[in-house]
């Protein structure tokens, strides 16, 4: 299969770009971040996502979504990054759809999520930061199990109508097995979500699980099993957050270019300087390398080739260096209208942040790289 | 099972069959690199048989035509072939600045007689060649090139310098850019192809930091070539350069890849650091640097694959080999320093035995060249900067 996009993924972009741009711009990030705006998001434009069929996209067609892969769900993400979009695309349609695949849990929240009705939060980090193991437990009770312990960082959390919980059923808190993924309602007894805005305005729960009790139906795949639908979770996640993180760094880097080609000093256009050019052709490289680790993790994963979580790692931590200098040069290229708050490219310098953050950051990914190749 | 399916397995087996096992060990020195030529007396016997069976397939150069002494295949043909060469980690059969530089210029610029005449031999590797570019006054400004050739009725007298011809004192044929039109800068230029043995021709191998020397001072002192050795039209040279430049890049830019065979650094770095009791490195901050510079390296893998792909597909931008160039070059650089601060002091030895004759730091050395010849970095950031990113100046 060739490294890129074919005629309908093409077609696919077309529509994600033109839907996303004229709906879910950076004016209407501002927009509610103006507003404080409780939620974080508009719930009308998650139903206009769900009757683009964007939703959809990672849900099978006897399920009633597009049956599509990872490629796909990428170029809508890409988009979303672009524009800055405040959405529930990541954690919904593509975290808890991954993490509920083949489980009795996705009867129950597929036909939301394809509605737009539902949105999930994935409950995963329970320190600042993203580790590869999880320390909260969850004692059998009763016909279930009670759930004790933090988490934080859950996007969407304060919101969301399905958390998924890792957490421990068996083991110490440093063993790779002996977890269960489990699907909590937020109205769950016991559950205090305590939202905190972000840099980049959008919000995030601090969750406190104080005793709450779920049922045994609530277990996501098999107890002590949960290393499984994690696993499938984290590396949909990782990846479709690389391809947000493509979206933000291209965004931010177009607006830079855009701007070098237009500001004028000493009477000429900035972009004629080489001391300017170089650090361009550089970004747009590290962009170009980053856009091919994206779409090979991608590719691989919806082959379910082995190779493929290696490949999410790659693309997880590339994108993080690639994204993270776009933004970085793109203030410091706009000079002081790029430390104004009326000005975008701040928006993408924070959203970067965020994002390089999630799931494990570039650090995370380049020792799992190399723990996993022997060194 | 798709056409392709079936493609893959049969090419599975004809390179089990036939790719002798000596080729398939790691690359370890200079001479387990074939460079073909007239004179071949340095060949092993698995070098030969390994490049004349793949030679007569056409599979040296998998997707040129039939008719010129290729595969013929398509491009996801000769992906396959690609994949399943890693996958038995067969050595490249022939290496030659015929199959990527000068076969695709022919392919686009050479008359009918020329492509019949010298593709078909680089395909066999028959014939080595070199490229006459840079000249003492023309570097990274090469379109500023003296060599000239004046024009003698059915041939030309060429007179000149070219330096850092690759190879000169080994190659049997040179492709060259001479001076057709003082008048005009690149509009004077012309490209023209000679015998290396022609009287008025002699190279003298340029000594360079690492030791070696792979670079020559080539001299021609009222060389005749034949008329029918212009490629193109004359005075448009410059188109054929540039044509060809694009491809010298994306081969420079292969220099970023790592080798199929293991991971030199890692394994490098492990043997002289050792681990420690969790089995990382036992340097934490080499570790570092090391996991950092295999993100890139993966990554940049992954670029090197998309970027093939949309060149076959017609889909990339002319200028895109100017980054790839750019991006591999550095990646190889970065490779060698740290396999350098892994050796430690067994890297820096110059001539032992344990060292393969100081290979390590010789390499290291030779890699510096890589983001200046072929155009340096800085050339490529231009050419990025104006024709991809539209910036004036």
């Amino acid at each position: 299969m060739p490294l890129f996009l074919n005629d309908e993924q093409t077609m696919l972009r077309d529509s994600a770009r033109a839907f996303v741009n004229e709906h879910a711009p950076v004016a209407h990030l501002r927009r509610l971040r103006d507003a404080k705006d409780p939620a974080g998001f508009d719930r009308g434009l998650w139903k206009q996502f769900a009757e683009m069929g964007f939703t959809g996209i990672l849900i099978g067609e006897p399920a009633g979504g597009l049956g599509l892969g990872h490629v796909e769900a990428g170029v809508v993400l890409e988009e979303i990054g672009r524009n800055l979009s405040a959405s529930p695309f990541l954690t919904t349609a593509v975290g808890a759809v991954a993490a509920l695949e083949g489980s009795a849990q996705a009867e129950r929240w597929y036909p939301g999520i394809l509605a737009g009705d539902s949105v999930a939060a994935l409950a995963i980090d329970e320190g600042p930061k993203h580790r590869a193991t999880v320390g909260m437990r969850a004692e059998r009770a009763g016909n279930g199990f009670r759930l004790s312990g933090t988490k934080q960082f859950v996007t969407h959390g304060h919101v969301a109508d399905l958390l998924i919980v890792a957490a421990r059923t068996a083991g110490g808190a440093d063993d790779a097995d002996g977890i269960t993924l489990f699907a909590v309602p937020a109205d769950a007894p016991g559950l205090t979500v305590g939202p905190e805005r972000l840099a980049d305005s959008s919000i995030a729960a601090r969750l406190s699980l104080d005793g709450v009790t779920v049922d045994a139906d609530a277990v996501i795949g098999d107890v002590d099993g949960g290393r499984a639908p994690l696993d499938r979770m984290l590396r949909a996640v990782r990846t479709g957050a690389a391809a947000e993180l493509l979206g933000v760094g291209g965004g931010a880097m177009d607006m830079t270019i855009g701007y070098l080609q237009q500001r004028k000093q000493f009477g000429v256009t900035i972009g004629s300087f080489q001391a300017l050019q170089h650090r361009a052709a550089h970004l747009y490289a590290e962009m170009e390398v980053a856009r091919a680790a994206v779409l090979k993790a991608q590719q691989l994963l919806d082959a379910g080739d082995a190779d493929a979580d290696a490949a999410v790692s790659v693309a997880k931590a590339m994108t993080g260096l690639a994204t993270t200098l776009a933004v970085q040069e793109g203030v410091q290229m706009h000079g002081g209208i790029g430390m104004t708050d009326e000005y975008d490219i701040g928006f993408f310098m924070k959203r970067a942040r965020v994002l390089a953050e999630m799931f494990g950051d570039t650090h995370f990914h380049a020792d799992r790289l190399a723990r996993e190749a022997g060194y | 099972m798709s056409d392709l399916d079936a493609f893959r397995l049969e090419t599975r087996a004809w390179l089990e069959k036939n790719c002798p096992p000596e080729m398939r060990e790691p690359i370890r020195s200079d001479k387990d690199i074939v460079w073909g030529g007239r004179n071949q007396s340095a060949l092993t016997e698995p070098q030969k048989t390994w490049l004349d069976r793949m030679g007569t397939r056409g599979w040296t150069v998998p997707d040129w035509p039939a008719e010129y002494g290729g595969g013929g295949l398509s491009p996801a043909e000769t992906k396959v072939l690609r994949e399943e060469m890693t996958r038995l980690r067969a050595r490249n059969p022939l290496n030659s600045f015929g199959i990527s530089m000068l076969g695709p210029a022919l392919l686009k610029y050479g008359n009918e007689d020329q492509k019949r005449e010298h593709l078909p031999k680089i395909a066999r590797g028959e014939i080595r060649w070199c490229q006459g570019y840079s000249e003492p006054n023309a570097g990274s400004d090469l379109a500023s090139l003296a060599t000239s050739a004046e024009d003698a009725g059915d041939h030309f007298v060429v007179n000149g310098q070219k330096v850092w011809t690759s190879y000169a004192d080994q190659a049997d044929w040179i492709f060259c850019l001479v001076r057709t039109d003082r008048s005009s800068k690149q509009g004077g230029i012309s490209f023209v192809l000679f015998d290396m043995t022609s009287p008025g021709v002699s190279t003298k191998p340029i000594l360079l930091i690492s030791g070696y020397s792979p670079f020559c001072e080539t001299f021609f002192d009222n060389v005749k070539v034949p008329k029918e050795n212009l490629v193109g039209t004359l005075n448009k040279g410059w188109d054929v350069a540039k044509y060809l430049l694009g491809h010298e890049r994306e081969m420079i830019s292969g220099m970023g890849l790592a080798n199929t065979g293991g991971n030199p650094l890692i394994d490098g770095a492990l043997a002289a650091v050792g681990v420690d009791a969790d089995g990382r490195l036992a340097d934490p901050l080499l570790r570092a640097q090391i996991a950092l510079f295999e993100v890139r390296s993966r990554a940049f893998a992954a670029q090197s694959e998309r970027f093939i792909d949309e060149l076959k597909a017609g889909r990339t931008h002319p200028a895109q080999p100017s980054m790839m160039k750019y991006y591999g070059t550095e990646l190889n650089k970065t490779r060698h320093e740290l396999m350098m601060a892994a050796g430690g002091s067994d890297a820096l030895e110059w001539e032992s035995e344990r060292s393969g004759g100081g290979r390590p730091a010789r390499t290291w050395l030779r890699t510096k060249a890589n983001s200046i010849e072929g155009g340096t970095s800085e050339i490529q950031l231009n050419i990025v900067a104006k024709r991809i990113l539209e910036l004036p100046g």
